[in-house]
């Protein structure tokens, strides 16, 4: 490819990045507060009025426990409703036309998309991760892994809504996976207990569940404890990536959902 | 090398509804062609192809000499589409929409200013470029959506019924802009259904219909076909009673209107000499409808 089709790929690849940033702080009132909010509310309910009574939870308090999770937590719904919420919106209104014309390569879109579905995790955990200090001391244990686990699982996250918005149809089909695959999966990723705390089969069937990866492999970046290895965590989030991200360019290359 | 070069193009949706049957059409650059049918016939699918908005069937499609199976980019590069429909963000403002357009085919930050801003003021919408684009009027929207498509400064433009329920005023600025961006070297390829747009604007047409390309040439030659046209003559004073005219069909409208079949093989001044034999005197003339819809309805209807 030559040079300057590299630098105009480069810019149009901004230009998404740009408009999606700019989107997300321009509604803060829909992207950000909420999650602050909700999260504010997990903290008080489960970690100070129940967590009290829980007790220790693999050498920390409960509300220390959970604080990895709950980030997490609101990492992965954020960076998944940026993407399916912009994607289909621009679907809808059918402006994903203006760059559906343009010679901007489908994998420069995607990656726009996702760079927008991941700042926008990251706001929400970072402001999520403020929130949790008023109520527990939390250290970085180990930076590298807490950073690159929470980047990638946002990123694992933003193709997914990615290809949500992509076989969306209607509004309705945009809150479909949120609320019936990803939310349960999410409680029951290990956000809220130790799977060790679990009969062996429920222990097995757990381990089925990616987000439980991904939020141990965090708490292991914080507290330095985990359920599960950090490498099989890496593998499956990497695996994951590559998965979607693939999945995703075959879907906007053929044109499903988007050409007739 | 073409503009544009489609070569048995073809197109049939999962309904199995045959939209395109094996079209070809070859523009050459600096064209204007208007791209003429009734509704459904194929149009708006071919332009999709072009744009890559539609996956075609069969067939070859190269733009400027770049194929769009092999090298899609570079013809993409060389198109500026002004769709048939809305399809711009609405809570954006005007501006953005135009520099974000120039970003997205590469253009730089400040170029892309630069040029929102030449386009936005040629069309007249500089005034609300901080406007968001909702608040616009119909025929603003449509003019944002020529600058939108005009901000990379492509080789070729599309637009696909571009001034569809807009005033005549808007329409007639939107012709004079069209023909001088022509006049600068711009392919123009037009889909519309005024055909008065077509005739004014379009040094060619082509005129499709049911997936296939039922005729094409020079305007002029196109209506050299018309075997005969209809004039309505509106009169002076009331008429009570119109003798025949010899070898005209005439119809009298009402008092002071008579509609009159011309042949090509006749001659409307004897039509005016016979008229003032009998004492008819002509206020005005004017073609029944325009003689280029005379002919599309003609062709379409089977009529040759």
């Amino acid at each position: 490819m030559r040079p300057s089709r590299l630098r105009e790929n480069y810019i149009g690849f901004q230009t998404i990045v740009i408009k999606e940033v700019g989107r997300v702080l321009r509604i803060w009132i829909q992207t950000l507060v909420p999650p602050a909010i909700t999260m504010t509310l997990y903290f008080i309910i489960f970690g100070s009025l129940i967590g009290s009574r829980v007790g220790q939870l693999g050498g920390f308090s409960y509300m220390a426990y959970i604080a990895p999770g709950l980030i997490m937590m609101s990492v992965i719904t954020s960076s998944y409703t940026n993407v399916v919420s912009s994607f289909f919106g621009a679907k809808f209104g059918r402006h994903i036309e203006e760059l559906l014309v343009s010679p901007l390569p489908n994998y420069m879109i995607v990656l726009g998309y996702v760079v927008g579905g991941v700042v926008r995790g990251l706001l929400v955990g970072i402001l999520v991760t403020i929130i949790a200090l008023f109520f527990t001391r939390l250290h970085m244990v180990h930076p590298f892994v807490t950073l690159s686990v929470v980047i990638l699982t946002a990123v694992v996250f933003s193709l997914g809504g990615l290809i949500n918005a992509v076989f969306a149809k209607k509004f309705d089909d945009v809150t479909i996976v949120p609320t019936f695959v990803l939310t349960p999966l999410t409680y029951l990723g290990g956000v809220f207990y130790s799977i060790n705390m679990l009969p062996v089969v429920w222990q097995h069937i757990a381990r089925a569940n990616p987000i439980l990866y991904m939020v141990n492999a965090f708490r292991y970046g914080i507290l330095g404890v985990s359920d599960i290895g950090i490498g099989t965590a890496y593998a499956i989030i990497l695996f994951f990536i590559i998965g979607l991200f693939s999945f995703s360019l075959y879907l906007l290359h053929n044109g499903v959902g988007l050409r007739s | 090398m073409q503009a544009l070069s489609l070569h048995a193009l073809t197109k049939t949706y999962k309904n199995g509804v045959q939209a395109l049957k094996g079209i070809s059409l070859e523009v050459q650059p600096g064209e204007f062609i208007a791209l003429l049918g009734p509704n459904g016939a194929g149009k708006t699918t071919a332009i999709g192809i072009v744009t890559s908005l539609v996956n075609k069937t069969g067939g070859q499609v190269t733009v400027f000499g770049y194929d769009i199976d092999t090298d899609i980019e570079a013809a993409k590069s060389c198109i500026g589409l002004v769709p048939q429909e809305i399809n711009f963000n609405q809570f954006e403002k005007v501006g953005d929409i135009v520099v974000n357009q120039g970003g997205f085919y590469g253009l730089p930050r400040r170029l892309a200013r630069e040029r929102a801003e030449k386009y936005l003021r040629q069309l007249s919408l500089w005034d609300k470029r901080h406007d968001m684009s909702r608040t616009l009027s119909g025929g603003m929207k449509r003019r944002l959506m020529i600058a939108r498509a005009l901000v990379h400064e492509p080789k070729l433009l599309i637009l696909d019924e571009p001034t569809a329920g807009v005033d005549i005023e808007v329409r007639r600025s939107m012709w004079d802009f069209l023909k001088k961006i022509n006049r600068e070297g711009i392919t123009i390829i037009l889909t519309t259904h005024y055909l008065e747009e077509a005739e004014n604007l379009c040094q060619r047409v082509a005129i499709i219909d049911h997936g296939e390309i039922i005729v094409q040439g020079r305007t002029r030659d196109l209506l050299e076909k018309l075997h005969s046209e209809i004039f309505v003559l509106n009169l002076r004073e009331p008429l009570r009673e119109l003798r025949p005219l010899d070898g005209y069909a005439v119809t009298q409208v009402d008092d002071t209107t008579l509609e009159v079949e011309v042949n090509k093989s006749q001659n409307i001044n004897t039509l005016f000499d016979m008229l003032t034999k009998n004492n008819v005197q002509v206020l005005s003339m004017r073609n029944k409808v325009n003689r280029l819809e005379e002919l599309f309805v003609r062709l379409v209807e089977g009529k040759g």
